[in-house]
């Protein structure tokens, strides 16, 4: 393949993966290839993110991508490498030991590891997939080696005799923890690379890359995923804040502001020829959010509940309520400054939202109604947030009704995609002609109603 | 050229104290080799002022900064006409025509020239910072694009100017605000991060000589640990580097759990912060 094959290719396969690669951009890319060294794999990573890549929530899927279209030299690797054990031959054990080493002393961008994770997968990583078909995996060379059982041997060594339990060991099992983190890294992209040399690139491109995180489906996070989504709820509520004030202030003129008038009048003899408008009050909704805390749509709840509550200077007030299948409120979790992930915990543990453990959204709006009816004013917006699968109970859509006439806006939102409502015991539909439903499956939604909302 | 090769940019900014990576020194190599404004975008404290401030200092350029607020204009962006200097002008001119005081109060003399301005009719090289465009209103980013394109500026009076040299373009951005896709096609992109224990504890050193290795080493060590915390504001390099200081200071030569606990508000500037990692860290 030639180069500008490949770099063709390559911003091809950047597009395919989502990112929003401008004819322009590839322009660029194309001639910073002319000035930089290609030799250097590195700058040349470095040149293609400069020109290419312009979010950061993009950058981990051009890394995969960029491994498999320009995978690191393997030649004459192995060989170079003096002191070690071969890694051809060596048993188990004495792997685990050159593992260890490496554990210890690795920083970022380590050669010596990913060159140590190639020799690895070349020996434990081929398996046998249906007749006369080999395949590459990362689970046997983890299983060979088990890196992670490293970690109380590692502790012990660096740790030296000091106390356990304190800051030291917390500080030494981060950075193991990191550095395993990077091996198994390391052996994926090479697992990768090896798929894409016995069955093309393409193939293995559209399965591999994960899609950034704003894009990523609320149902299918997982628990990593909600960890950094949780951190990313503060720049987010930031960059949304920054988008509601500017829509406030570009809003129309409000009432004329008679002092600036008379005051400018003077220097004109009294006549007010230019006449000053006060800026229009921002209407600040009160907020109720009655959201589904059942473990189906626990990762959805659990992010918007924290979004709008970091959102809470752009609403009058919010109060929150969780149900399972009763309802309690939950606003004293999310006090100001409260901790995230503290608040989150004790949500689960102590509201009192189960009662046989069913999620029944009829039962749960009654009790709403009865309990909470009067936080529901002219006001207010009420948000309600759930898949609307009531395990086939009564959907009390009376009580909606009121709930929803009472209240100055009301909005559902889904977590679940359009295509899947009223299949079998959601009542999607039947909610969504009381109450306005909207699909909400991803950060980038979120984000998108909530501007309207404020 | 301003560098030869991205290991050159590497080289020449260490010379000033700025240690950087791989991406760091790639950028701003490019930067300066398509001539195409650099976008350093990361979370506050990371050093993209600092970065601006290295290649001036390190290329020998002049550093012309405009600092982005809300209601930055072009007046203050871009050039002004001293219409009080105009007026004195006409005044002093009686009795002259229309065309003649029109012709002449329309001129250099009565020019004010703000950064951009400035940096575009530069004889000299001139390294241009806009430093927290973040913060500048959407209509600066229009602003921008003519100039950031073309490096040329129109003033209706004067004509086109166009950039003598081109200068050295260093936008920074925290990211409060989503940047137009606009301005971002326009520029390269570097985002920069919390730099790794190892950079961390080469920039402590480089910038508090007075201090131990090993203390460096366990401060850097330290704060990345802080960092993995969920905090709301992680701790910056600027405050790793103010940590040191205090340290020094106070003359500890050990971070212990009780020197940390002393002078954790040096880093951590939030209660919940604080308490999260007094808990975490078993203080």
């Amino acid at each position: 393949m030639s180069l500008l094959d490949r770099h063709v290719g390559f911003v091809h396969a950047l597009r395919e993966a989502g990112l929003p690669v401008s004819p322009a951009e590839g322009l660029d890319a194309a001639r910073a290839l002319e000035v930089i060294d290609l030799a250097e794999r590195e700058s040349l990573r470095a040149a293609y993110a400069a020109t290419l890549v312009k979010r950061p929530s993009h950058r981990p899927g051009f890394d995969t991508l960029f491994d498999l279209w320009f995978p690191a030299s393997t030649t004459g690797l192995q060989a170079a490498r003096e002191g070690g054990p071969d890694l051809e031959t060596a048993a188990v054990p004495e792997l685990r030991d050159r593992l260890a080493e490496l554990l210890l002393e690795a920083g970022e961008a380590n050669e010596g590891m990913n060159a140590f994770a190639r020799a690895m997968v070349g020996r434990f990583g081929r398996q046998p997939a249906g007749p006369g078909r080999q395949n590459w995996f990362s689970y046997p060379v983890m299983r060979a080696l088990s890196p992670e059982t490293l970690m109380a041997r590692l502790l012990a060594e660096v740790l030296g005799g000091q106390e356990r339990g304190g800051l030291a060991e917390k500080v030494a099992r981060q950075r193991i923890g990191e550095n395993i983190g990077r091996f198994t890294e390391a052996v994926s992209t090479d697992v990768r690379r090896r798929i894409a040399e016995d069955s093309g690139i393409e193939r293995i491109a559209r399965s591999t890359v994960r899609p950034p995180l704003e894009q990523l489906d609320f149902l299918r996070v997982t628990k990593a995923d909600l960890a950094r989504l949780r951190r990313e709820v503060h720049p987010l509520a930031r960059r949304l804040a920054a988008r509601l004030t500017v829509k406030h202030r570009l809003g129309h003129r409000g009432r004329l502001d008679f002092r600036r008038t008379v005051r400018a009048s003077l220097s004109s003899g009294g006549v007010p020829l230019t006449t000053f408008n006060r800026p229009r009050r921002p209407h600040k909704p009160e907020l109720v959010v009655l959201c589904d805390a059942s473990d189906s749509v626990a990762s959805f709840a659990h992010f918007t509940l924290l979004l709008t509550y970091a959102l809470r200077e752009q609403f009058a007030k919010v109060r929150a309520f969780g149900f399972v299948d009763t309802v309690d409120e939950i606003t004293r979790f999310f006090v100001p400054g409260a901790d995230v992930v503290e608040a989150m915990t004790r949500l689960t543990k102590e509201a009192d939202m189960v009662r046989f453990g069913r999620t029944d959204y009829g039962h749960a709006l009654e009790g709403f109604a009865e309990r909470y009816g009067d936080s529901v004013g002219p006001k207010t917006s009420l948000l309600i947030l759930g898949d609307a699968r009531s395990n086939y109970q009564p959907p009390a859509l009376d009580t909606l009704k009121r709930l929803a006439r009472d209240a100055r806006h009301a909005y559902w939102l889904n977590p679940e995609p359009t295509a899947q409502w009223d299949t079998g015991d959601s009542l999607a539909t039947a909610y969504g002609g009381v109450v306005p439903m909207y699909e909400c499956r991803n950060v980038a939604q979120l984000a998108a109603f909530i501007e309207e909302l404020a | 050229m301003w560098f030869a090769s991205p290991a050159d940019a590497s080289e020449r900014l260490s010379a000033v104290d700025y240690l950087s990576d791989d991406s760091i020194s790639t950028s701003v190599f490019l930067a300066g080799a398509l001539g195409k404004p650099l976008l350093a975008e990361g979370p506050a404290g990371v050093g993209k002022t600092q970065l601006a401030k290295a290649v001036a200092e390190t290329t020998g350029a002049r550093l012309v900064r405009l600092q982005c607020y809300e209601g930055l204009d072009e007046a203050r962006a871009l050039y002004e006409w001293n219409y009080k200097k105009q007026l004195l002008r006409i005044q002093a001119g009686q009795g002259e025509d229309w065309d003649a005081t029109h012709d002449d109060i329309f001129t250099e003399e009565f020019l004010l020239e703000r950064p951009l301005l400035a940096a575009i009719r530069s004889e000299t090289p001139v390294v241009l910072l806009i430093d927290e465009i973040d913060k500048a209103d959407v209509e600066v980013e229009g602003l921008l694009l003519e100039v950031l394109s073309d490096y040329q500026v129109t003033i209706p009076e004067l004509g086109t100017i166009a950039a003598v040299r081109r200068p050295y373009v260093v936008l920074s951005s925290n990211a409060t605000r989503e940047l137009s896709e606009a301005l971002k096609r326009r520029c390269l992109y570097l985002h920069l991060e919390y730099p790794t224990p190892e950079r961390e504890r080469d920039i402590v050193l480089a910038r508090v000589p007075s201090i131990e290795a090993s203390l460096a080493e366990q401060l850097a060590r330290t704060v990345a640990t802080l960092r993995t915390l969920e905090l709301k504001k992680a701790p910056s390099i600027a405050e790793t580097i103010d940590w040191a200081n205090t340290l020094l200071a106070l003359g500890r030569t050990e971070l212990d759990e009780e020197a940390i606990g002393a002078t954790l508000g040096v880093v951590l500037k939030h209660a919940s912060d604080q308490t999260r990692a007094r808990k975490e860290l078993a203080l």
